[in-house]
């Protein structure tokens, strides 16, 4: 357990083990081999990010480029699925998810329902979200809520690489499809890391920090941002709980809900923009299945009901600071707007 | 500088720990400790425990403040005889640099490896003159489980601390796991790294297999001490071995954690989620089922060894903690001479540290 990785290498080894533990286990994707069968360095770029890098040579026939066209190859992948295998298909960005919506939304996510349970899609789309890339408006976003509002499919967004490792191993394992949602941001971020293979059960939310004054709800880059308030707030005398959901689709409501009970104040943190949002749907949760202990308003910090800005200087204000997410927990614990 | 000043430092236990909060004080300064004695209580994120005092002699100050937190090795007090001048304890206080070499305590204190006919295997190993005490723990634990033993005992010896098969970060895939699979590990690490004879402690179902090697290989095992161990009566909580080998979730697992100590507030957050992590581990699942059905089935205890243990001869030693809620402390009765430790359960070794480290090294090194 001395050991630890990032969050991307994390990502190469947990399809690394899978790959060997079970050759029905296929890797696909834009240059995630970089360039096999056509002249020049084999294994070049390992995906748009990097992330598969070396795998070629070791599970040579489990790794396929595909061609530039997210509707051929995630329909492929989710074909695939139905058939036998388990793919594991990786999109660049989430913000391309929209070409090959129907494959994802319309027919992977309704198989098992509309076959009458007699179909499984054990598919997986790795995509990376969120923004503070400087990558503009079509390369930023975080579209967690999108596919956690669609019955069929299972919503996976870590917060760091001893949970991206088993939840990636947990999904390539799950018989239905799963959306796996990587933040750039965190793909250097650092923790121990076993050298085992690990499934971390999907639905099963991580208290990140124990407190007993507020309750912050949140996943993804904003954990480690929540954490970071807490601890300011600490030295304000205000003792913070962080629950991490790891999973979205389904999503651990039984330990907000304790969470709430104990504390009575609760904030939602998420980087999504707000309508329709994580941070919406357990406020809503919360409000209907544990009223009563609620000692003040729910709060929520989220992007604003706004496309992601090129400016730089716009975007560092667009994304939920660790300084807005302690402003929004004082306010809760009755302090006065700053 | 007179060199009569002797530092009290914070502890590390464990590979992880990097900080620790000071408590409490358990002494008052101008008062006389000796070795061993309880001087502040310590809490980490993992865990909260008892500092005994490794070196003796009179408290001039207490550096820490209690509910302060300090890193690994910060300066909590000091210890000088009456003859040293308060300016000189000052300068010394003032001029105190943390005994640092993080890099080369990490590589002291970093597992190790060994390739054993049941697969690999990680242990620990404190180095010293003299016959080897070799820690064994129990269902479901590691090495980690010595955490406040390893180092107390290895101020008079040498220690070695293994994770038995199926267990901690040794081999998973283990067919038919049994207690012959745990008592050939004990013997093939002690082969591999050339110690002919050791004292054995064993906790739990680690005192059984500590017991049963001492049974079959007598002319390996200078003494025997046997805490809270299985093999001695018939009983076991079998609703906690359920509890613990099916929980997949924190809220499942703790209820069951919780019985092993009796003091349940030390099974915090950390610690559940380090049992998990283990539990998630690919094998972990399978392992202990099988393991559980060989050794306790029907939620009773298969294997009895109380009988050949008096017949062997060799110096044997029971602890037990009076308000274990895993095996019941009238099993301790089984063979001569038990201690009962009360206010103690199951973990009697991490709840009462202190008393259970003299007692070992009482007959160990006595």
């Amino acid at each position: 357990m001395a050991r630890t990785l990032s969050m991307m290498a994390a990502i190469n080894e947990a399809l690394d083990q899978e790959m060997s533990r079970d050759p029905t286990v296929v890797v696909l994707g834009e240059d995630i081999v970089g360039g096999t069968g056509s002249p020049g360095e084999d294994d070049a770029w390992g995906g748009a990010m990097g992330v598969t890098k070396g795998l070629i040579h070791k599970h040579p026939g489990q790794l396929i480029d595909t061609p530039l066209s997210e509707s051929a190859y995630i329909g492929a992948a989710i074909g695939a699925a139905t058939c036998g295998l388990r793919p594991v298909a990786e999109l660049m960005f989430v913000d391309f998810m929209g070409v090959c919506l129907d494959q994802i939304f319309n027919q992977a996510a309704k198989f098992r329902y509309m076959f009458g349970g007699k179909a499984e899609t054990p598919v997986v789309i790795r995509t990376t979200c969120g923004a503070g890339f400087r990558a503009a408006a079509q390369h930023s976003q975080m579209l967690t809520p999108v596919f956690t509002h669609i019955p069929g499919l299972k919503v996976v967004c870590p917060s760091n690489a001893y949970d991206t490792k088993g939840l990636l191993i947990q999904s390539i394992r799950d018989n239905d499809p799963v959306i796996f949602l990587e933040h750039k941001n965190l793909y250097d971020h650092e923790t121990d890391v076993p050298e085992e293979s690990y499934a971390i059960p999907f639905g099963e939310a991580n208290i990140a920090r124990e407190g007993t004054d507020v309750t912050i709800v949140t996943y993804g880059m904003m954990v480690p941002y929540s954490l970071e308030a807490s601890e300011t707030l600490k030295g304000e005398g205000i003792d913070v709980e962080v629950i991490d959901l790891r999973t979205l689709s389904p999503i651990d409501l039984d330990t907000v809900f304790e969470s709430v009970e104990m504390t009575g104040r609760l904030v939602c943190v998420d980087e999504a923009n707000p309508r329709c949002s994580i941070a919406s749907d357990v406020a809503a949760a919360v409000a209907q299945e544990a009223f009563g202990s609620l000692k003040g308003p729910v709060a929520m910090v989220t992007a604003p009901h706004a496309p992601v800005p090129f400016s730089s200087a716009l975007e560092d204000l667009y994304i939920p600071s660790p300084e807005r997410i302690a402003d929004s927990v004082r306010r809760t614990m009755g302090a006065h707007p700053s | 500088m007179s060199d009569e000043i002797v530092p009290i430092l914070m502890p590390k236990w464990g590979l992880s720990m990097k900080q620790g909060t000071l408590s409490s004080w358990l002494v008052e300064e101008g008062s006389e400790i000796s070795p061993g004695d309880e001087i502040m209580d310590v809490e980490t994120d993992k865990i909260a425990n008892a500092v005994e005092a490794s070196d003796g002699g009179l408290l001039r100050r207490r550096v820490g403040m209690a509910g302060e937190t300090y890193p690994v090795r910060a300066l909590l007090g000091v210890l000088a005889p009456a003859s040293v001048p308060d300016s000189e304890i000052d300068a010394y206080v003032a001029s105190f640099k943390a005994p640092v070499a993080e890099e080369t305590d990490d590589e002291e204190t970093a597992p190790l490896f060994l390739d054993l006919p049941v697969g690999r295997i990680r242990y620990a190993e404190r180095p010293g003159d003299g016959i080897p005490v070799l820690l064994v723990h129990g269902f479901g634990g590691d090495l980690d489980n010595w955490l406040f033993n390893i180092d107390s005992l290895a101020e008079a010896g040498p220690v070695v601390a293994l994770d038995l098969p199926g267990h901690g970060q040794s081999v998973k895939s283990v067919a038919a796991p049994s207690l012959t699979t745990m008592t050939d590990a004990v013997i093939g690490l002690m082969d591999s790294l050339g110690v002919a004879r050791a004292h054995l402690v064993g906790h739990s179902m680690g005192g059984l297999v500590a017991g049963r090697t001492g049974i079959d290989r007598p002319d390996r095992v200078a003494s025997l001490t046997l805490i809270a161990a299985a093999g001695l009566g018939e009983e076991i909580n079998g609703a906690y071995l359920d509890g613990f080998v099916s929980a997949a979730s924190r809220r499942d697992l703790k209820p069951a954690l919780v019985h092993l100590f009796a003091d349940q507030a030390l099974v915090n957050r950390s610690m559940v989620e380090d049992v998990l992590k283990y539990k998630r581990l690919d094998g972990v699942g399978a392992f202990l089922e099988a393991l559980r059905d060989a050794l306790f089935p029907g939620d009773r205890q298969a294997m009895h060894i109380a009988d050949d243990l008096a017949a062997i001869g060799c110096p044997c030693h029971v602890i037990w903690g009076a308000e274990d809620a895993i095996i019941p402390a009238s099993h301790a009765g089984a063979l001569e001479g038990a201690t009962v430790i009360d206010g103690a359960g199951h973990m009697v070794q991490m709840e009462r540290a202190t008393e259970v480290n003299r007692l070992i090294l009482s007959w160990t090194h006595g």
